[in-house]
């Protein structure tokens, strides 16, 4: 397999806004490098033929883990609200979501 | 010979009502009230809660009844383990202010064997980095050379039992976060088998890679800390329900008739002085009755790049939870998008956001198979590679990091120098597999040398009976700059 094209700054700036991180023009800059050196080391793995070898996502393999459907005593609600920035009518608040109404 | 036990004597001492816990207690809080400004070991010192537990544990033994196997032994926890009420910040901006709602499983774990929880260490930005140097509270100093760094990502665990501060502490390992300061620090440190020590509490950064595992000054210490911690939690569901190995019951048994494989692969970066005493402890172990050859997993040479594809990607997925809702540090916006990346753009540091932004890459569409897919695809030729060794040694022999403590700053401006660091820890993780670093004496500048010993899952039995004997034919160790150890 060959490995992918170089990341590019465009990359970068968009991997950025997936990721929820607002990013400074130098900041931009010295990623873009740092990741270009991390992914050009990993051309060893990405230029592997491995076909026929299937990825291992865990290395203990555990499947369908179930408890009985039972209540249960869970964390307190006014203890994990109590951690929220903002609170309102026992719910998390959060700012408007874009398009709507204030 | 009998391995030290230091943590023993002090519990028995404590369940006998020959010490109080409060006086043991007193005595560690001084030690760190003393250096802990010289170390930058801990983020937060519980001294009122220890005290109360303390007095608790007293009144325990008081009653007629046992607190349990590490009675009054005082503990540090790294600050990713959830305690209940106690601010815990991932060393991170973004976590400012939290106390969580509940406590980790190994917390209660060690509440109910009478240990006292003493505080909450310092770590590089949630447990990534090598030097714990990405800390947002500065970074810890090494006890044997202040100039230098204590390793990482547990540096405040493996500092703070160094310099003495406590004789036990806990860390996390995602790519030889617990092994490599251990290394650096001149202590033991313990990456157990994926599963085996439940990771519920533990603030996830690579969830299919972190475990949870014990610091100490001894072999026998660790094993004891080991045996406390471990065992099947039904609140994790990657614990495995089966039975966890006991190890401080076999922890005199010896070596004869085992085979011992040094990992040619592990010694290709090691200094000179660091693969000296490699070898040196491979002597150690032939003469104490094992078989020991020298093996070579080709293999274990893609970890790194593997690593550094898998971890960032679980990481970003689990790092997207820190987006001012529900906890932690809020930075207010018009709309919610922009109070998400007003919060995460200002609580996250440099090395979290190259992660984030590295993991996102590799999961996008277009480079999900050429990386992080083929990168899994390694994973299963290192578990394979590894298998194929176990079937002729038992455990394998390597060093744990290819230097010695490096000076302060010396890597922060080169991410792939620093992730150099975790070479020969790496391999273990991927394959889920326990591994142990033990103290082997100075290297060439003086300062600690680990070397570690690799085992296949479960193994921990074996692992912990061949470091024993590791440990009894380590060379004198260095003198600290700061501290002391009893």
């Amino acid at each position: 397999m060959s490995p992918p094209e170089r990341i590019t700054r465009d990359d970068v700036a968009h991997v950025a806004h997936l990721a929820r991180l607002e990013l400074s023009e130098e900041e931009l800059d010295l990623f873009t490098g740092q990741l270009a050196q991390v992914l050009d080391h990993a051309a060893d793995v990405a230029s592997l033929d491995l076909a026929g070898v299937e990825p291992t996502a865990h290395a203990m393999a555990i499947t369908n883990v179930l408890r009985p459907d039972e209540v249960r005593p869970c964390l307190d609600r006014d203890e994990v609200l109590g951690q929220a920035p903002s609170v309102e009518d026992h719910r998390f608040r959060v700012p408007r979501i874009l398009g709507e109404a204030p | 010979m009998s391995a030290p036990r230091p943590s023993t004597f002090l519990a028995n001492a404590v369940r006998s009502g020959a010490r109080s816990a409060l006086e043991v207690v007193d005595e560690h809080l001084a030690a760190i009230a003393a250096d802990d400004d010289q170390v930058h070991a801990f983020n937060l010192v519980m001294a009122d809660e220890a005290r109360a537990r303390a007095i608790e544990v007293d009144r325990t033994v008081a009653n007629g009844d046992d607190p349990g196997l590490l009675a009054g032994v005082p503990v540090a926890l790294k600050d990713n383990l959830c305690t209940r009420g106690v601010p815990t910040t991932c060393s991170s901006r973004i976590l400012d202010g939290w106390r969580p709602p509940y406590d980790a499983t190994v917390v209660t774990r060690l509440h109910r064997s009478g240990a006292v929880v003493v505080g909450k260490t310092n770590m590089d930005e949630f447990a990534m980095g090598s030097s714990t140097e990405t800390s947002a509270t500065g970074p810890t100093r090494n006890p044997y050379d202040t100039g230098r760094v204590p390793g990482g990502s547990s540096g405040g665990s493996a500092a703070a039992v160094a310099a003495g501060f406590v004789p036990l502490a806990l860390g996390s390992d995602t790519g030889g976060s617990i092994r490599q300061p251990a290394a650096l620090c001149g202590v033991v440190g313990m990456k157990p088998t994926y599963g085996t020590v439940s990771r519920y509490g533990l603030v996830a950064f690579a969830s299919s890679l972190d475990q949870i595992g014990p610091f100490a000054t001894t072999v026998a210490d660790a094993a004891l800390l080991f045996d406390v911690i471990g065992g099947h939690d039904p609140a994790d569901s990657t614990s495995l329900n089966r039975p966890t190995p006991r190890v401080l019951s076999v922890l005199d048994d010896g070596v004869a008739g085992l085979t011992v494989g040094v990992l040619v692969e592990l010694l290709d970066g090691a200094d000179p002085d660091v693969a000296a005493r490699v070898h040196q402890a491979a002597e150690a172990l032939a003469a104490a009755g094992a078989r020991v050859e020298e093996v070579s997993v080709p293999e274990v040479r893609l970890g790194l790049s593997a690593y550094y594809l898998i971890a960032p990607g679980e990481a970003s997925s689990n790092l997207a939870r820190y987006d001012g809702v529900r906890y932690g540090l809020r930075m207010d916006a018009e709309d919610t998008v922009a109070m998400n990346t007003a919060t995460r753009s200002s609580g996250f540091g440099p090395e979290v956001k190259r992660r984030i932004m590295l993991g996102t890459y590799v999961l996008s569409a277009g480079y999900m198979d050429a990386y992080y897919l083929q990168a899994l695809r390694v994973r299963t030729t290192i578990i394979e590679a590894f298998d194929a060794a176990y079937r002729r040694c038992d455990v394998l022999l390597g060093p744990t990091a290819p230097t010695t403590a490096f000076p302060l700053g010396a890597k922060t401006g080169d991410p792939l120098a620093m992730y150099l660091s975790d070479v020969c820890t790496i391999p273990s993780n991927l394959a889920g597999h326990p591994a142990i670093s033990v103290p082997f004496g100075p290297g060439d500048d003086g300062l600690p040398i680990g070397v570690q010993l690799l085992g296949p899952a479960l193994s921990e039995g074996t692992l912990f009976k061949v470091a024993a004997v590791v440990e009894a034919a380590a060379p004198t160790p260095p003198a600290l700059a700061v501290g002391a150890r009893s």
